[in-house]
């Protein structure tokens, strides 16, 4: 294989596994937020419990997601100099941004979140799973920013010519609120909520089967089920916003989500079904005119096909298209999961049906398949573009460096990550099959402390 | 010399990498140490000191490399690309020991912890060798050619000079890793550490020696600046003075000071590297022409003033918060059911 394929193997391989974890610190932190929250709330120790519970698996997941991101970090330098140079003044700014407003948050306060919390009191603690929260949020924001600005660069102009020439900035501002920031920043984020959420649905559902810690697992799945059907049905929102983004920024992107070859007005959307390349056309169930609607809000829209864009400046089709009807399949899977979860629970009768709980066990592949799945389409769908119209792919690989170099490389990573995620799942099972400790029903040091108001 | 953008970020990554040094510095010294003793509870202490602030450390790297790229672009593409083995390596090697800090406390079984002890060890002292290597490849100078690429091999950055700073480093932070264990623990480890403490200097007093000599004469560019202002020479013999106070702390039982003259010891380390190389990043062997400096190498000066004000916001409150933090856990680590 060329140096090309394995550079870009090797960093989708790199940042498909780093990405299993941060949806989880994400998510975690907003559900832990809402459990010590609870807790101050109404003083009932079960929420303590909780909180220092999932605080064990937040910790878990949060070292392997920084292992992991510090090698992201330095990837962009190691396999795509070309593309780091060309950026640098743009892209860097994000990731040092991330660097300073968030990655700091995040880590400084963990210490107080994991070792804490008999050495400060309630107020304090609370404050520092907060910012560990707002952290994980913040280093979402930068590095959307980043990305955002490879789909929809803006705020620069390219100064010099041929080897020398790069982006500069010229506007700040219009760099960080680029065109589909804030619409991919709200999608990713619910989909992080998501991640979170159906974790903790799913631990709580297995306790309920097997008849332990019941009282535990009915706080956490009144907790995890409604934050779970809030976030997934604002992500079937944020996912159609972003969409619409998309179908205005990168319509070949959308033309390629969509298999869409001929611009056609009152153009059908294709519920499930692949795409035929040879005949260039979609094969499986389909809604007339409602690709036309939901794009522009209008069923007799034109929409941009495949064919107004030179072959060379199209994406790969039947990838995009699979991962992308893949992504929505599994996200309206999980708003139907949710709601009925949330209304058996609300009904009181959750626990009487095993079939449901079962599924609701399972239910935590759900946001991250669909989260992986997302990212392959975005990603995917930007080819052959790195920055969009701007820099193509194969143009920002580092110079210097050779094919069996990053095959080793590549070598390394899936050996260790490989062994990483065992361990992981392994630990996060021994870690689930404890359950809660019955000592921290009785909050200890400082914490047993009533607040002072 | 004017005091521009491109100096202030000269100095600001200059700032975040000695931040690395000087905290990173004692956790990755602490896991070199860490397979000195084979009595669990010990291992544990040694962790526990570093656990609630190790993470937080790394960051001044990630930053560090953020800020390069955002300043520095070409120095980002350049070194990280060429030295590019050599950082895959220091990678897998940060990656072992995070997760062996977290996975280690996780079963009690004597075979597992020992393995991630082992990972734990080897990933601190490969990290430290492997930075300090790359740092001894700076000072050396790299070959690179006219389009500002890197023009040599994987093997050509292992000669000896560049690998006397790396055992160099390993040296200094061990020395610091132990005192700062003497702070963090008390009675026998407490002891043994002091031990450990005081053949770490010597150790790392004979390897600075060599280190110094060499430099002299085999480096003339990593002296020249201070040969051309006398004054700068104050540097190095702070840091003598900063060495040669640590015993003395210790035996007058200041052990927190002791680890303050251990930092100050890094920093002018640091200032005596960045006074030499300036205004260069890349100093280009055999073409000095070709060396990535400040200005060849920066982002416009638009960026690296947006750059100026997000880290003016950013810095104080990080260095505000990361006291903090470190004071909530100051004094003995003791261990506890949230420990590791």
């Amino acid at each position: 294989m060329d140096v090309l394929t394995l550079s870009r193997i090797q960093f989708g391989a790199t940042i498909a596994f780093h990405y299993l974890y941060p949806p989880l610190s994400i998510g975690l932190g907003l559900l832990l937020v809402i459990m010590e929250g609870a807790w101050l709330k109404t003083g009932n120790t079960l929420y303590h419990q909780m909180a220092r519970f999932w605080t064990r698996v937040f910790a878990l997941t949060f070292a392997i997601g920084v292992a992991t991101g510090i090698v992201m970090e330095f990837e962009f330098g190691t396999n795509w100099a070309t593309y780091s140079r060309f950026v640098g003044d743009v892209f860097g700014s994000a990731l040092a941004a991330e660097g300073i407003f968030a990655f700091f948050l995040e880590s400084g306060f963990l210490a107080v979140l994991l070792f804490g919390w008999d050495r400060v009191s309630r107020k304090m603690h609370f404050f520092s799973t907060c910012m560990v929260c707002l952290g994980a949020h913040f280093s979402a924001v930068w590095i959307i920013v980043a990305n955002s600005w490879m789909q929809t660069p803006a705020g620069y102009h390219i100064v010099g010519e041929g080897m020398h020439a790069r982006a500069e900035v010229t506007n700040f501002w219009q760099v960080v609120f680029n065109p589909s920031m804030m619409e991919r920043l709200s999608h990713t984020v619910c989909g992080a909520w998501c991640a979170g959420a159906f974790l903790v649905v799913s631990v709580s559902s297995w306790y309920l089967l097997t008849g332990k810690h019941l009282e535990f697992a009915r706080k956490s799945l009144k907790v995890g089920l409604t934050v779970a059907l809030l976030a997934s049905l604002l992500q079937a929102v944020t996912g159609h916003t972003s969409a619409q983004g998309v179908a205005k920024n990168q319509p070949a992107k959308l033309a390629a989500f969509e298999g869409l070859y001929n611009t056609t007005s009152n153009a059908p959307l294709t519920i499930a079904g692949w795409v035929d390349e040879k005949n260039e056309q979609v094969v499986g169930l389909q809604i007339p005119n409602m690709l036309s609607f939901l794009a522009h809000n209008d069923f007799h829209a034109p929409v941009t096909g495949l064919k107004a864009f030179a072959p060379e400046d199209r994406p790969p089709v039947q990838a995009s298209f699979l991962f992308f009807h893949g992504m929505v399949g599994i996200g309206f899977t999980m708003i139907t999961i949710a709601a009925l979860g949330f209304l058996y629970f609300r009904h009181g009768s959750l626990h009487e049906r095993r079939w449901l709980l079962w599924i609701l066990v399972f239910s935590v592949l759900l946001p991250q398949m669909a989260n992986q799945l997302g990212w392959f389409a975005a990603e995917v769908g930007r080819q052959p573009w790195i920055v969009y119209g701007v820099m193509r792919t194969p143009e920002g690989l580092s110079a210097v460096v050779k094919a069996n170099v990053v095959l080793s490389s590549l070598i390394l990573f899936t050996v260790i990550y490989f062994l990483l995620f065992t361990v992981f799942i392994y630990l996060l099972n021994d870690k689930i099959q404890h359950g809660p400790h019955e000592d921290d029903l009785i909050p200890s040091g400082k914490l047993a402390l009533p607040t002072r108001n | 010399m004017q005091l521009d953008l491109n100096t202030i970020w000269f100095v600001l990554v200059g700032v975040l990498f000695t931040g690395y040094a000087m905290l990173d510095g004692f956790d990755l010294g602490i896991g070199a140490l860490h397979l000195f003793t084979n009595k669990d509870e010990e291992r544990r202490l040694m962790l526990n000191a570093i656990g609630p602030v190790w993470d937080g450390n790394e960051v001044w790297l990630v930053t560090g490399g953020g800020a390069l790229f955002a300043a520095f672009p070409n120095v980002y593409a350049t070194v990280f690309s060429g030295f590019y083995l050599a950082l895959m390596l220091l990678l897998a090697a940060l990656i072992f020991r995070a997760v062996a800090i977290e996975f280690r406390s996780k079963r009690p079984e004597h075979w597992w912890r020992q393995t991630w002890d082992v990972g734990f060890a080897a990933g601190s002292i490969v990290s430290s060798l492997l930075i300090g290597t790359a740092l001894g490849n700076i000072a050396w100078g790299v070959p690179v050619d006219a389009n500002g690429e890197f023009a040599g091999t994987f093997l050509g950055l292992l000669t000896p000079y560049p690998l006397l700073v790396g055992v160099t480093t390993v040296a200094l932070f061990m020395m610091h890793g132990a005192i700062y264990g003497v702070m963090k623990t008390e009675g026998e480890l407490h002891d043994k550490l002091r031990v450990w403490a005081m053949r770490c200097i010597i150790f790392f007093v004979i390897c600075a020696v060599t280190l110094t000599m060499a430099t002299l004469l085999y480096v003339p560019h990593m002296s020249a600046r201070v040969r051309e202002i006398p004054w700068l020479f104050s540097v190095a013999l702070v840091n003598m003075l900063a060495i040669a106070n640590i015993p003395r702390e210790f035996h007058h039982g200041n052990d927190g000071k002791a680890f303050l003259s251990s930092c100050a010891a890094i920093v002018t380390l640091m200032a005596l590297f960045a006074l030499n190389i300036f205004p260069n990043l890349v100093y280009s062997l055999p073409n000095p022409e070709n060396s990535l400096n400040i200005y060849n190498a920066a982002s416009s000066s638009k960026t690296l003033g947006i750059m100026l004000i997000i880290a003016c916001i950013g810095v104080p409150v990080v260095i505000a918060y990361t006291i903090c933090i470190y004071w909530i856990f100051r004094g003995k680590v003791k261990l506890d059911r949230m420990s590791y």
